[in-house]
């Protein structure tokens, strides 16, 4: 096994919306420096399960730990849980960066205002400093050309890789991505994913819920395929993918062999 | 003297489109107010502001210019007619904006609010630097919209005695008795205005549209 420390654990944790039950005891250890790769059918709580660790949704059992914090909710004396203040929260998830399916640039600033922004903001740098340092954010996703362009003259995958930078500029510890290709074109898909293999080799902890098998393969290393709610298996890439499956997993695969996707496995 | 008349009723025009002015202008930050108070947490709040918008929307607007003209000297306040005028078509039009500015909020997508949170914005930052900006260029067809109605709607200013193009147009009709050229003049500066700003407000809104997503 790995000797990552831990950078997040769950215990028990459970969401319900109402009487709607989405997440149910799931138990589960991130590691550092890990790709984990959050893989299920549609509606099995992959983007929830992905919410509640930034707290986005609140998860209403058990307790979550970013870098050994509880994030949201911490364990009380009697037993049950207690609400942790609005600060307590914004500082724990200053350790998270998050990409998102649909970018969510803010359309009224360019590429480089959407990544200086939090920098002046939040570092209260001056906006000299912050533009340097967002420029070279946009650099190293490749778009430094596009810095002056607002997102509606980017494209998808210019847009996603703004996103991208937009969160790497805050130095998170670990960073989310809930499906970040699903929503492009198949032709920009590659540019993403290639700025998340380059991240990835850098050693970034990565939660990443994907419905992109063959990047789950290829870079995660950490699989966790959940199924209504439920952790319904997990462990090392070569290990998951490889027989002997689960029958619901082979199913799942199976679907995207079906549409023509092939499993590059690694080694 | 054709051209005298058309003369004449360009000091109406001026007249409209400073009483237009002031109401849009002065309507649209009260519109913020009452659209603060719509959004806001605090129930009394939001019930005072729901019950401001159905109040100025509910009752006509010629009602109101003549309740409010009749209202002011009978509890001692003494006002010309243009200010009597300028306060219902005020009062009226921070109803409709406020109403157009909370659709624009509550257009803001809560992805891009969800990310401004996710790099560590606090509340007002994301009230002043994302919230407000997008929302502002989400309505600003809106406005223009309802600036077009507002200087329509002003023709009604003429019962409070303003001299506005349609007095001077009524006033023109019954010294000439020749209401037809009266009121094509009337109308025609109507129309000019109105493309002259919705000319202004398309071209603006291009110049925000290189903004939006
Ligand atoms: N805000 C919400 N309110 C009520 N129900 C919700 C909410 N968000 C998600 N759900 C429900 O939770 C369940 C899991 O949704 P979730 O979006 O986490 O699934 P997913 O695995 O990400 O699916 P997909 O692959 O389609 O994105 C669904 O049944 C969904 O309807
Ligand atoms: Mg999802």
């Amino acid at each position: 096994m790995s000797e990552h420390a831990a950078a997040i654990t769950l215990e028990g944790v459970g969401k319900s919306f109402g009487d709607n039950r989405v997440l149910t005891g799931i138990d589960l250890t991130i590691r550092h420096g890990e790709v984990t790769c959050l893989l299920g059918p549609s509606g099995s709580g992959k983007s929830t399960l992905l919410r509640c660790l930034a707290f986005l949704e609140e998860h209403t059992e058990g307790i979550i730990r970013i870098a050994g914090e509880p994030m949201g909710f911490a364990p009380a004396a009697d037993g049950g849980r207690k609400r942790l203040p609005d600060a307590a929260i914004g500082r724990v998830r200053r350790n998270l960066g998050m990409v998102f399916q649909q970018f969510n640039l803010w359309p009224h600033m360019t590429a480089l205002g959407n990544v200086a922004e939090a920098l002046r903001l939040v570092r209260r740098m001056d906006r000299a400093t912050a533009e340097a340092r967002a420029l070279a954010q946009l650099e190293h996703v490749g778009l430094a050309h596009r810095a002056g362009h607002y997102p509606s003259e980017l494209s998808g995958g210019q847009q996603q890789r703004v996103a991208i930078a937009r969160a790497l500029a805050m130095e998170p510890k670990i960073v989310l991505f809930d499906e970040p290709t699903s929503s492009l074109d198949p032709e920009l898909t590659g540019e993403v994913l290639s700025v998340m293999r380059g991240l990835a080799q850098e050693g970034m902890t990565m939660v990443v819920v994907t419905h992109e098998i063959g990047f789950a393969a290829q870079v995660g290393e950490h699989i966790v395929f959940l199924d209504q709610g439920r952790i319904l298996l997990e462990g090392r890439a070569a290990e998951v993918f490889q027989a002997p499956r689960h029958p619901r997993l082979a199913q799942f695969l199976q679907t995207y062999v079906d549409r023509g996707a092939s499993l590059v496995l690694q080694e | 003297m054709l051209w005298t008349h058309i003369i004449l009723l360009g000091q109406g025009a001026i007249m409209t489109v400073a009483i237009s002015a002031v109401a849009i202008t002065v309507g649209f930050a009260l519109g913020v107010l009452v659209c603060a108070a719509r959004l806001s947490p605090v129930a009394g709040l939001r019930g005072l502001g729901a019950a401001y918008v159905s109040f100025f929307r509910g009752v006509p607007l010629l009602v109101m210019l003549l309740l409010i003209y009749h209202l002011l000297p009978a509890i001692g306040i003494d006002v010309p007619g243009v200010v009597a005028a300028i306060i219902g078509l005020t009062l009226s039009t921070a109803a409709y904006q406020a109403e157009n500015l909370r659709g624009g909020f509550l257009n803001v997508g809560t992805g891009l609010v969800e990310a401004a949170r996710m790099v560590g914005l606090n509340a007002r930052q994301i009230l002043l630097r994302i919230r407000l900006p997008i929302a502002l260029r989400l309505v600003f067809p809106a406005v223009v919209n309802e600036a077009i109605m507002l200087l329509k709607a002003s023709s009604l200013v003429s019962v409070v005695g303003v001299a506005d193009i349609t007095r001077d147009a009524q006033n023109l009709a019954s010294s000439t008795y020749r209401p037809i050229e009266a009121f094509t003049i009337a109308g025609a500066y109507y129309l000019l205005l109105n493309i002259v700003l919705s000319g202004g407000g398309s071209s603006l809104s291009r110049m925000l549209g290189r903004h939006r997503a």
